[in-house]
């Protein structure tokens, strides 16, 4: 087990290189001068722009400002934006909120989605189990923007039940409390679909008649054997769920006006500001590995037939 | 650039008027209350965008940081908030008889927030340092009709312009010189009728020795002289103003703190103004602009007014597209578009059809200057361009930046053209703005493109020279007419006002008939506002005027 988390963490060096390189490649790819909508719509005086391009190494080909860029990096500096702002701190700031933000969502995912599946998964062909399959097939047929917007109208504005936005770089779960419900949602569909269908299976299994058989209760037949099992594919898609969250959502942080890390990655996207994608980007790949490697070994606790030795 | 979408409507951001006159400087303390003007005091928070630079006014070329340049700092001159038409602020005087030397006298008694007074050479250090070229600030060439601005700039090619022989030969302005404390003359290389016009923008902001100490410090907690100082910048989240208890002009606020606060997106803060979480959005989102919802979602709560920016599409260079080098086949386009039902169908009503390339706001505005050749006539327009010879170009093609919501308009655009002209006409999408601008900068594009412009300073002047005057900056169809230049100098010599209108009137009618650009319509700012506040006025260049805003 130590030695294969010790593995797993030197494999990521490379990977982060890698992934750092080609998306220092893609921006640098992107058509458009940085500078071209930087002073409105008449170009710069060619002393600004000159200072603004030797500050930010624009002058040099690709590799050469990688190589500044990963010297810096070495040293935990991960630049400054194109508005002057210090990448590092904008982080900081920025993803304590959207890593409560994407807990709050999966909290809110997990528990009610996994609930959801066991009820409908035990009475297959229910009311209950209608009920939710229609509920879940509309949920997943709107689009995020639909449910945030019609959500923050009616929940926020009219009837004044939540704020109506975040703004805040420290909110509370309050605050947090709707925008986590309507990015949970979708989840919600995905989690109780799947804990749903994977139960059902494996209520009709060898091991779950024997337990029964064996004059083990009905509850823990269902939620010792048949249910552990059958959460391997669910904790696969919230561990990926999270990891997506964590890269901000852009809809719903610009609905919210929740100053996450969605919106920072997109704008710096369209103000081709490399560095800071960049250095977002490799904090968000850090996460997801990490991430990933914890779903590894979520699943040895769940299933002891997967061994990390 | 105004807010990171809209922005990019507009060009060069504004010398936004901040403060309305006549309504005294607030100082009358405490919490009294008026059946017009509401009470002294409080606070109030209005939608905010983020700065793209340090705060420093002459490094402030775009709106979010204009806003807040403007709240802070005061210039000699001062535009009404209703007119826009400049008065004295921190000027005493500013006089000239040649329209090339001006003696400027500052008025005494003024500080900055940190305690230094505002002398002349407050002013002309600050001119100085904008003006010079290592210094790379983007709105340094303001200072360029002042003499000796050549010198100051770095004159080298490539990466660098400053390295080696290109450095500046000076670091002054030559035409600047200090006479005593309250008293500077400014000498102009061109004769310049308009120069006490130009000094209220944000660019001719004074500035205190604090600020040659440390320019970085003071870009993020500028010290200013203006009716608000800054008291915190969020980055990202928030800026904080309060009321500057130094400030002794004319147009001080009623509200004692200001918060900016940022928002991505301008539906976010619209919401925010039902639920009375904000107080002030300056922009409608396009969603509550349909059939006028806003109107009914904030009933008395809302403003709408004409401001100094103007819509065109610019034609590429001949040389880039001869297609459309004949002026009578631009004319036929312009006629062939139905400015009226696009502005109703697209935009509700919130533009206002061109009759002309200079914005009615400003001084020196004459109406339909473009005359029949923006009036919508399906039939003239085919019959010109037959004359013309027809259109040799495979299809008629209007470029614009898809970030931003302009495609509706320019398809809207293009299919009346279409239905008029009988010639094929497509709206072609460039990705982004950056994208966009620097295929028009590199002169890369073909067709026709959209342009914007926003109004540095209100005057005639601003419409014209620096968009259709040979080689200048933001020239993007390379028009050049020699007659059209010449009634610009002709304009900057006359001493007095109206005569010089009266020639940048005349210059102004070359362009109809040649048609560098197609005036398309003239901007409107509309605004809403929660029911806590009262007095919420819009200025001529679509800011809020924070003098008479109040709580009720």
């Amino acid at each position: 087990m130590g030695t294969y988390v010790l593995r797993r963490l030197l494999q990521m060096i490379p990977v982060i290189l890698g992934a750092t390189f080609l998306i220092f490649a893609m921006v640098f790819a992107l058509p458009g001068d940085p500078l071209a909508g930087k002073c409105g719509e008449r170009p710069c005086s060619p002393a600004y722009a000159a200072q603004f391009r030797e500050k930010y190494n624009l002058n040099d080909p690709l590799l050469v400002q990688y190589g500044k860029y990963v010297g810096k990096l070495a040293q935990g500096d991960l630049g400054q934006t194109y508005n002057n702002i210090s990448v590092a701190d904008q982080l900081k700031l920025r993803y304590p909120v959207t890593a409560k933000l994407a807990l709050l969502a999966i909290l809110i995912e997990t528990v009610i989605g996994i609930a959801a599946g066991v009820l409908t998964g035990i009475r297959k062909g229910g009311f209950l189990d209608n009920l939710v399959l229609v509920s879940t097939l509309i949920v997943i047929s709107i689009p995020i923007f639909v449910i945030g917007g019609l959500a923050q109208y009616f929940l926020g504005v009219k009837l004044g039940l939540f704020p109506v936005t975040v703004t805040s770089s420290d909110p509370t779960v309050y605050q947090l409390l709707l925008p986590a419900i309507v990015l949970g949602s979708l989840s919600v569909a995905y989690v109780s679909r799947l804990t749903r269908t994977n139960l059902v299976e494996n209520l009709r299994s060898d091991y779950v008649r024997t337990a029964v058989a064996k004059g083990l209760t009905q509850r823990r037949a269902i939620g010792i054997h048949a249910l552990r099992n059958s959460l391997i594919p669910v904790v696969t898609f919230i561990g990926f769920d999270f990891g997506a969250l964590l890269g901000g959502a852009i809809v719903t942080e610009s609905i919210f006006n929740i100053p996450g890390v969605g919106g920072y990655i997109f704008r710096s996207i369209r103000s081709r500001d490399g560095v800071s994608v960049v250095g977002a980007v490799t904090v968000l790949v850090i996460v997801y590995l990490v991430v990933n490697l914890l779903v590894d070994l979520i699943y040895g606790l769940l299933d002891p037939r997967i061994t990390h030795d | 650039m105004r807010g990171t979408t809209r922005t990019v409507a507009v060009a060069a951001m504004s010398a936004v008027a901040l403060l309305a006159a006549g309504c005294g400087s607030g100082d009358s303390g405490g919490s009294t209350s008026s059946a017009a003007g509401g009470q002294t005091g409080g606070e109030i928070t209005v939608r905010g965008c983020n700065p793209q630079n340090p705060l420093v006014p002459s490094n402030t070329t775009e709106t979010c940081g204009g806003n807040v340049i403007d709240a802070i700092f005061s210039k000699l001159i001062h535009y009404d908030a209703e007119t826009a038409k400049p008065e004295n602020d921190l000027a005493e005087s500013i006089e000239t008889t040649d329209n090339q030397n001006f003696t400027i006298k500052v008025k005494k008694g003024n500080t900055f927030a940190d305690g230094t007074d505002v002398t002349a050479k407050s002013f002309v250090d600050a001119w100085n340092y904008a003006a010079y070229g290592p210094n790379a600030q983007s709105s340094g060439y303001f200072m360029e009709p002042i003499e000796g601005f050549g010198d100051t700039q770095c004159t080298g090619e490539g990466d660098d312009p400053c390295a080696g022989a290109g450095m500046a030969k000076a670091k002054t302005l030559t035409g600047l010189k200090v006479v005593d404390d309250y008293t500077f003359t400014v000498k102009t290389s061109e004769k310049v009728s308009n120069l006490p016009v130009r000094l209220g923008y944000s660019a001719f902001s004074p500035l205190p020795e604090a600020f040659f100490k440390d320019p970085k410090a003071f870009g993020d907690k500028p010290i200013g002289n203006g009716p608000y100082k800054l008291d915190a910048w969020n980055k990202e989240q928030s800026i904080v103003l309060s009321k500057n208890d130094k400030y002794k002009g004319d147009f001080g606020g009623k509200v004692d703190k200001i918060t900016f606060k940022i928002y991505q997106d301008s539906d976010s803060a619209y919401n925010d103004v039902l639920a009375n979480n904000l107080d002030i959005t300056d922009e409608i989102p396009a969603s509550a602009l349909i059939d006028d919802k806003y109107k009914s979602d904030l009933p008395d709560r809302n403003a709408q007014k004409e401001t100094g920016v103007i819509q065109t599409v610019t034609f590429a260079p001949t040389k880039v597209d001869p297609n459309y080098a004949n002026p009578k086949i631009r004319q036929a386009i312009s006629m062939a578009i139905d400015r009226d039902t696009i502005n109703k169908q697209i935009f509700n009503g919130t533009r206002k059809s061109a009759t002309g390339w200079v914005s009615p706001v400003v001084d020196g505005y004459k109406a339909d200057q473009c005359g029949e050749y923006c009036t919508y006539d399906p039939a003239k327009a085919k019959a010109l361009l037959t004359e013309a010879g027809g259109f040799k170009g495979d299809k008629i093609t209007l470029s614009y930046n898809a970030d931003a919501a302009h495609k509706e308009w320019t398809e809207a655009t293009c299919n009346s053209i279409k239905q008029a002209l009988g010639v094929d006409c497509v709206a072609v999408g460039v990705v982004d703005f950056a994208t966009f601008r620097s295929q028009i900068a590199d002169r890369k594009m073909k067709g026709m493109f959209r342009t914007g412009w926003q109004m540095d300073y209100p005057s005639i002047e601003n419409f014209l020279a620096p968009i259709f005057k040979t080689g200048a900056s933001s020239n993007d169809g390379d028009y050049s007419n020699p007659a059209f230049d010449k009634l610009l100098t002709e304009a900057a010599a006359e001493t007095d006002p109206a005569a010089a209108n009266k020639k940048y009137q005349e210059a102004e009618a070359l362009l109809a008939q040649d048609m560098p650009s197609i005036p398309m319509w003239y901007g409107k700012t509309t605004m809403g506002w929660s029911d806590k506040v009262t007095g919420v006025k819009i200025t001529a260049f679509g800011t809020i005027d924070f003098s008479s805003v109040a709580l009720k």
